[in-house]
């Protein structure tokens, strides 16, 4: 298994290097002139400096291999300066952000904790309240429990967050005035008012993205539950006079669960991008709208930073659902 | 010599032949189909939405594009069943408009993910020294994150086709063929697990051996065959493309401020949120509930075309 993994993240390098090289020759392509906002009595030898000084005017893969060196060299050293007190990265350039004019890392870091608690605390909320109904509906096949919940995760599938977030904005904000529509990020938390508010103003975007959750992992949770029930196992640890419960929630529920657990490791990545349409709606200042706000400002190396982060949570997600796969059910083996 | 018997025929050879015509795959599939509740009204919506939008703005009288401003912002009346918006356009013939593009996008965009996906699936299943590395590829479009991208290529595009091809069309395309290309890998890998398959089966060796080549083997012997899968994700495609769609919309990265799309009426209604709130009702609802029947249509088509499910 140590094998597998090890091979699966040394293959994963040259995936990431071509995905990087992609998004960077996309954004090659991009017509505009981070010079275009400078006055017009700059004067343009001025101007060609300052485009020098951004690192514009040198060739393309210079270029890729200086945003290479920068992502992968530079910023790991600024983090191991910062963890441990070193000087590694002494005057070493770093990635700069065309629109903030400074580190893409730092800005990366300002606003991470407000996608991961939204996020993050969606995530979980959704498979809590998918996992025992993916089970009962299942346990009930075709009862009336299991007719609406399977309704009802269809309704969630369909339903785009950018809908279902307006309509709880229409219903929670503007006709019954109980929750905040905006995000407040400078709330700090430090005595039980500032915790109510900050409770109160995450419980729509949380429940918009858990929506999403929900919808899919209960949906998987009772397939694969099925599938499990009807085993030959089941009737022996029935016939052996285990009670119900024990048969289906740890008999049943522990085999179904190897599925799903890999679904849910696969499905953090994706959450990142739909967090993208959550933060817009109710004015997160996150990860996902400082990736809009950047492609629409044409700031190239945030663009290209953000989303190469995601990509490798896709990868890295990847490897560990697959891992999880063979550690959680004994008949995978990949060596 | 003399006592042989007298031949009878065995009993079933004078059995009557059937005097019903056999019946086609397709019968069997869509009586299985019409089994599953859900899937029948879900194509029925869907029929519905769709007639109503091709066919709606031949019968309704007011165009998506006519400015009334004197009779702008109004709630629902009997000339207005829906409402006016702000510039007093008539939201009925704008949520049609707007259904025709949504739609239009949704099956283009499927059709491109299809062809694409099946073409690639076909050939990395069928030929050997092609399944390695359009099988990495597919895992390298897997890896890319899709919705960034998206945006980034609607945005540095943009501009170029609407050059070529006109703001409307332009956009059209474009969007067409950022969601097709971005959305074909699912189809890809299913289709190939299929046809490497098929292709161990004794009716593929059979007709190796009278000579087929492996053209006609693919577009006769093949493709017929893994047929169910394709029309399964393409239901599905229908419903993602939709949805991708007015994601870009409603980001304000797709279709321009003037031209109805279901995302970008609930784009500018979310503008008058706190005046009128009621206005985002509509194009949520059309989209949502287009997007759920298919879902339930792709669900019971899922079933219909299972050999393992039908006839149980």
């Amino acid at each position: 298994m140590l094998t597998f993994t090890i091979r699966r993240l040394v293959l994963s390098i040259p995936t990431l290097l071509f995905i990087s090289l992609v998004i960077f020759l996309l954004l090659e392509l991009a017509p505009g002139d981070p010079m275009a906002q400078v006055p017009l009595t700059v004067p343009p030898d001025v101007k060609e400096l300052m485009r020098q000084s951004l690192g514009l005017g040198e060739p393309t893969h210079v270029r890729f291999g200086k945003w290479l060196w920068q992502f992968f060299i530079v910023e790991p050293m600024v983090l191991a300066d910062h963890l441990l007190g070193t000087n590694l990265a002494f005057e070493q350039q770093r990635v700069l952000s065309w629109q903030f004019r400074s580190p893409v890392m730092d800005v990366i870091v300002q606003r991470m904790p407000q996608t991961l608690w939204v996020v993050a605390m969606s995530y979980v909320v959704g498979i809590l309240i998918a996992l025992p109904i993916g089970i009962y509906s299942a346990y009930r096949q075709y009862s009336v429990f299991d007719q609406t919940g399977t309704f009802l995760t269809m309704v969630g599938y369909s339903v785009p967050p950018f809908f279902s977030g307006v309509l709880v904005i229409v219903i929670f904000s503007v006709q019954l005035g109980w929750l905040p529509s905006i995000y407040n990020t400078t709330l700090q938390v430090v005595d039980w008012a500032t915790f109510k508010q900050q409770v109160m103003q995450m419980v729509m975007p949380v429940m918009v993205l858990a929506l999403q959750t929900t919808a899919q992992i209960s949906r998987f949770m009772r397939a694969s539950m099925l599938d499990n029930l009807n085993q030959d196992y089941v009737r022996t640890a029935r016939a052996k006079g285990l009670s119900e419960w024990t048969v289906v929630m740890v008999h049943v529920l522990r085999n179904s669960m190897i599925p799903v657990v890999t679904v849910i490791a696969l499905g953090v990545p994706y959450i990142f991008g739909g967090a993208i349409i959550t933060e817009q709606i109710f004015k997160v200042n996150g990860l996902g709208q400082l990736l809009i706000t950047a492609i629409q400002a044409n700031d190239l190396p945030m663009v290209q930073t953000v989303t190469f982060m995601i990509a490798v949570l896709i990868v890295l997600f990847n490897i560990i659902a697959d891992v999880l796969y063979g550690v959680l059910d004994p008949r995978i083996r990949y060596d | 010599m003399t006592n042989i018997p007298d031949p009878k025929p065995i009993t079933a050879l004078a059995d009557e032949g059937p005097t019903t015509p056999p019946r086609g795959h397709w019968r069997d599939v869509w009586d299985q189909f019409k089994t599953h509740r859900g899937a029948l009204a879900g194509m029925i919506v869907l029929l519905f939405i769709i007639l109503a939008v091709f066919l709606g703005p031949y019968v309704w009288p007011y165009d998506a594009g006519f400015i009334d401003i004197r009779a702008r912002n109004q709630g629902p009346s009997l000339a207005h069943p829906f409402g006016t918006d702000q510039l007093g356009r008539d939201t009925l013939a704008r949520m049609l408009a707007g259904g025709q593009t949504s739609i239009s996008v949704g099956l283009t965009a499927m059709l491109l993910a299809l062809v694409l996906g099946s073409a690639i699936g076909v050939l990395a299943g069928f030929f050997r020294w092609l399944d390695g590395p359009l099988m990495r590829l597919t895992d390298l479009f897997l890896s890319l994150p899709l919705l960034p991208l998206l945006l980034v290529m609607v945005l540095l595009f943009r501009e170029a086709l609407n050059g070529i091809f006109g703001p409307e069309m332009g956009i059209f395309i474009l969007i067409v063929v950022a969601i097709g290309a971005t959305s074909w890998m699912p189809t890809a890998r299913i289709v190939r697990g299929d046809v490497l398959a098929l292709k161990e089966r004794e009716f593929i060796l059979a007709a190796r051996s009278i000579g087929t080549t492996n053209f006609n083997l693919i577009t006769r012997h093949i493709l017929p065959n893994v047929m169910s899968p394709i029309m399964v994700s393409a239901t599905l495609g229908i419903a993602n493309a939709i949805i991708t769609e007015s994601a870009l919309s409603f980001l304000g990265l797709g279709f321009p401020p003037d031209f109805p799309t279901w995302g970008r009426l609930l784009n500018d209604a979310t503008q008058y949120l706190t005046e009128y709130p009621e206005r985002v009702f509509w194009p949520g609802l059309a989209i949502s509930l287009t997007v759920l029947a298919i879902n339930y249509m792709g669900d019971g088509m899922r079933d219909a075309l299972d050999p393992r499910i039908r006839g149980r």
